[in-house]
């Protein structure tokens, strides 16, 4: 499932003294496959642009193709195609575990997949929750039957993950998936998409504050400001300006620091942004 | 002067439902002397908001003793612990969680007129706050209209106007871009040395613990260790049991390393590596 954006605007508050417009003509390409990362100051309209992915937010301006869905303004509203939809586009939401409720982390999960198909018979359901909970990393056995109030902050999340990716969704929507927690937590968690990226060839979008992260793991990247993209492409490309992402209170990652540092010395480490190609690179100009 | 002593506390959450949840605080003996900045490492669930819970008698310790500029959080005297809160500040995660006003100068005014400050005396702390805190243009603006970088500093600037001793930052900077991240440790790191404030700053970022004067390190709910950035991140084998990790630098320097990059410099920030990479790249 392709998505296509072109020309979204979107104002909170419309026609009210208090209106924010939050996405400001936005025209972004998200292709089957890829790992995306969206980044962008707090307010810049991340978290609205990725709602609209499943239509948690309607369409105000514009066109927004999402696969053979198509959500645009102008469009023709079918709700049982937005609920297919919804359990093709997996939406976490920043803090999913806050959403954790049921007494046991299988009900937890198997709401998630109860909404969408209410007619599948128990064995599906506990097939559907059983694979989800293997895929997130946590053995069924021994997790199904507990409390998820029990659990740590990062097997929260997994649970809360597994409870969306249950319905298998095409494309996984993260919002900010690994604040908050300590660096093995974040560690597994990214450890985690990739796998769900790899194995399951899914589209896997976040929208981070790390940049490192983001320079690590996606293969391309859109940067939103003020609800506009103001650039996109890979890590590599939107992270070759250092004065400009100051200006929109980001930051360079890592190896972006140290490719900027070295080049004004005169060294130019000409690499993708990834650890391992950068110390591939490092290798190369040690050798000569 | 140890501005927070604790002597062998011990703390557990009790649940109705249940007899015993185990300790999240297990027999924590630590002193540290006021004017220190000091990070609070550990993974989630080791602790370390329990902790700086304890210390502002937010929380009252199980056994032990957890002492204040001296002052005991367990004391007969009722107006002891409100002493105590008015001399450590604490701000929270989530910025939207602890703002009571809707305008700025309000908020910041609210700490101050809790504790009965005369009126006067709130302008010249609310000016205070704001012009350490950079926020004096947003004096009279909606806090809802801020960005959360703004919002965590004028968290600090409602802390701050209680003239605290002590300022306890519990995982401030996850929820911000990296201008905020970057706003509001400069701004802690000023109170710290310029005004010789004491900073527990409980993070996950570890580059942010690199610049601390002592980093402790909490494991289910003990104390595994203490030192200075260098001492603690040199020990791999702790900070990994602890499920936490070196800062990013240091983890790629040993990368470099093992690639055959001979660094041999301990690298704890970016800084650090760049400078060590120049040298050696631009040697030959």
């Amino acid at each position: 499932m392709q998505i296509i954006a072109k020309g979204l605007n979107f104002v909170y508050n419309k026609k009210t003294k208090f209106s924010v417009k939050a996405l400001d003509n936005v025209d972004l390409t998200i292709d089957e496959g890829d790992f995306f990362g969206i980044i962008g100051h707090t307010g810049s309209g991340k978290s609205t642009f990725i709602q609209h992915l499943n239509a948690l937010v309607p369409v105000q301006e514009g066109v927004l193709k999402v696969g053979d869905y198509d959500l645009s303004a102008n469009a023709k509203k079918d709700k049982k195609a937005l609920k297919t939809l919804r359990s093709k586009v997996g939406m976490v939401f920043q803090y999913p575990e806050y959403q954790l409720f049921e007494d046991t982390v299988f009900k937890d999960v198997a709401f998630g997949f109860s909404n969408f198909f209410p007619q599948a018979s128990k064995r599906e359901t506990a097939d559907a929750v059983y694979e989800a909970l293997s895929l997130v990393g946590l053995d069924p056995e021994k997790y199904a039957e507990r409390s998820p109030f029990d659990l740590s902050g990062g097997q929260k999340r997994r649970v809360a993950i597994a409870g969306v990716i249950v319905t298998r969704p095409e494309i996984l929507v993260l919002d900010e998936p690994v604040a908050g927690l300590d660096p093995k937590g974040k560690r597994e968690l990214m450890k985690l998409l990739r796998t769900l990226h790899e194995k399951e060839s899914k589209t896997i979008i976040i929208v981070s504050h790390d940049m490192d992260e983001v320079a690590e793991n996606c293969n391309k990247v859109a940067v939103f400001s003020e609800g506009k993209i103001v650039r996109k492409g890979t890590p590599k490309d939107v992270f070759s300006d250092a004065e400009e992402i100051k200006k929109l209170r980001l930051d360079l990652p890592l190896t972006g620091y140290l490719c900027q540092t070295l080049k004004s010395k005169g060294v130019n480490v000409d690499c993708d942004l990834t650890e391992e190609d950068f110390i591939r690179k490092i290798q190369e100009i040690k050798r000569g | 002067m140890q501005a927070i002593t604790f002597e062998n506390v011990s703390y557990a959450y009790k649940r109705a439902d249940e007899e015993f949840s185990g300790k999240a605080v297990d027999g924590v003996s630590l002193g540290i002397e006021a004017g220190r900045s000091v990070a609070l490492l550990g993974a989630n669930g080791s602790g370390k908001s329990t902790l700086a819970k304890l210390i502002n008698g937010l929380l009252l310790p199980d056994s032990g003793e957890v002492k204040v500029f001296g002052m005991p959080t367990v004391c007969d005297d009722p107006n002891g612990l409100f002493d105590i809160r008015k001399r450590v500040g604490m701000v929270f995660q989530n910025p939207d969680n602890q703002q009571i006003a809707s305008i700025v100068e309000d908020d910041i005014a609210f700490g101050p007129e809790n504790v009965g400050i005369e009126r006067e005396d709130i302008g010249r702390r609310i000016d205070a706050a704001l012009k350490f805190t950079d926020m004096e243009r947003f004096r009279y603006s909606q806090i809802s209209r801020l960005s959360g970088g703004q919002k965590q500093r004028v968290a600090i600037a409602g802390a701050l106007a209680l003239e605290p001793d002590i300022l306890i930052l519990d995982e401030s900077t996850s929820m911000l871009d990296p201008k905020g991240r970057k706003e509001v440790m400069e701004v802690a790191r000023s109170l710290n040395k310029e005004k010789g404030m004491t900073i527990i700053n409980i993070t996950h970022y570890m580059d942010e613990a690199a610049e601390a004067d002592e980093i402790y390190l909490l494991k289910a709910g003990k104390l595994l260790k203490k030192g200075t950035p260098d001492e603690v991140f040199s020990d791999v084998s702790t900070v990994e049991e602890c499920g936490l990790e070196l800062p990013r630098a240091s983890m790629l320097a040993a990368k470099l390393k093992a690639a055959g990059i001979n660094i041999d410099q301990k690298i704890t920030t970016k800084e650090g590596l760049a400078e060590e990479l120049c040298k050696l790249l631009l040697k030959d």
